[in-house]
């Protein structure tokens, strides 16, 4: 369970900003997350209630956006998605694939009020 | 009272990363090498650190292991010592896995000077580690046959960003049914042209390999 560690950054990064940009509460956060990534979305709204007490971000809501696994297959230029396990090109076969995307991992933007 | 939506595109753990660079300055500043050694409870990290080090008793090579944990427990930390290496102990408190700052710590106490090369042993885990970098300059993990040969495909996140993957107790293979070609393949999927050692610490098969790949690294 590394999603507290993850909460707790989500807190920072979000608190900063703000700070920077004289909010005066943050009402909505925007998190990008690949599905590549191991998060568990519920964990962290869990721990978030908890660490963003007394902050800022105190009854932010939080947004994800899960972005897909994308895959190319290099033998018929096939791309196609990761549903669940890792599997082949579903079209040809081939293992020899690439992954486009997945990875994400990101903070995208805040929604804050202002005094 | 005006609302605003501030665009920020920062990766999530971005302090994790800078603080994971620093520690990599340090490390450079030191002239050593340090690897991060991940893998699942009981795939053979320690053991495999002790082949490696025993490997290189004759060679003047000296290791530091930082050894992470989730309990207050020396045990891995007492065999690197008995090998005659420095070891640090970092008890994570229960969470899954070592971070950054947790590294920084640990750079105080190994003597960065006194070594050549600095293996950290992560905590047994094939999720968590994989999204904390520590600043070292290899990512490796160890899978072991008895795992079986479907992890690439159940957890595929610890094997992208690996620079190195070893694959321990190879010796076991007649008796399991452990089919090479698909785990590599699913490897191969997530992460193409990965540079592979498959190992035996028990028998020491594939271990002299491994070494004259580890030996191009700390010159």
């Amino acid at each position: 369970m590394h999603e507290l560690s993850v909460t707790e950054s989500v807190l920072e990064i979000a608190c900063n900003h703000a700070k920077e940009a004289k909010a005066r509460a943050v009402t909505d956060i925007h998190l990008v997350i690949g599905r590549l990534s191991s998060i568990v979305d519920e964990s962290v709204q869990f721990y978030w209630d908890f660490v963003s007490k007394g902050t800022l971000c105190e009854n932010a809501k939080l947004h994800f956006r899960r972005e897909p696994a994308i895959l190319l297959c290099l033998a018929c230029n096939n791309k196609y998605e990761l549903k669940d396990e890792l599997i082949p090109c579903p079209k040809c076969g081939s293992p020899q694939v690439r992954v486009l995307s997945g990875d994400e991992f990101n903070l995208e933007s805040i929604e804050i009020e202002r005094l | 009272m005006s609302e605003k939506r501030i665009k920020i595109v920062e990766n999530i753990l971005n302090a994790n990363d800078q603080l994971a660079a620093e520690n990599r300055a340090r490390i450079d500043a030191a002239g050593v090498f340090s690897i991060n050694l991940m893998a699942s409870p009981g795939a053979g990290k320690t053991s495999f650190i002790l082949a490696t080090i025993n490997a290189l008793l004759d060679q003047d090579v000296k290791i530091g292991v930082i050894e992470g944990d989730t309990a207050p427990v020396t045990i891995d930390s007492d065999k690197i010592s008995a090998a005659g290496m420095p070891a640090i102990q970092v008890n994570t408190g229960g969470q899954c896995h070592l971070d950054a700052v947790m590294i920084n710590n640990a750079l105080d106490e190994i003597g960065l000077d006194t070594i050549d090369l600095l293996i950290v042993e992560n905590v047994g885990n094939l999720i968590c580690p994989a999204a904390f970098r520590l600043g070292t300059h290899s990512n490796i993990v160890i899978a072991s046959i008895p795992e079986g040969d479907d992890k690439p495909y159940k957890y595929p996140n610890i094997y992208r960003g690996l620079d190195v993957l070893i694959i321990n107790k190879i010796d076991l293979l007649p008796y399991l049914d452990f089919d090479m070609d698909y785990f590599k393949q699913g490897i191969e999927m997530l992460n193409p042209g990965l540079q592979i050692f498959p190992v035996s610490c028990k028998s020491g098969e594939g271990i002299p390999t491994w070494l004259d790949w580890l030996e191009t690294k700390i010159q």
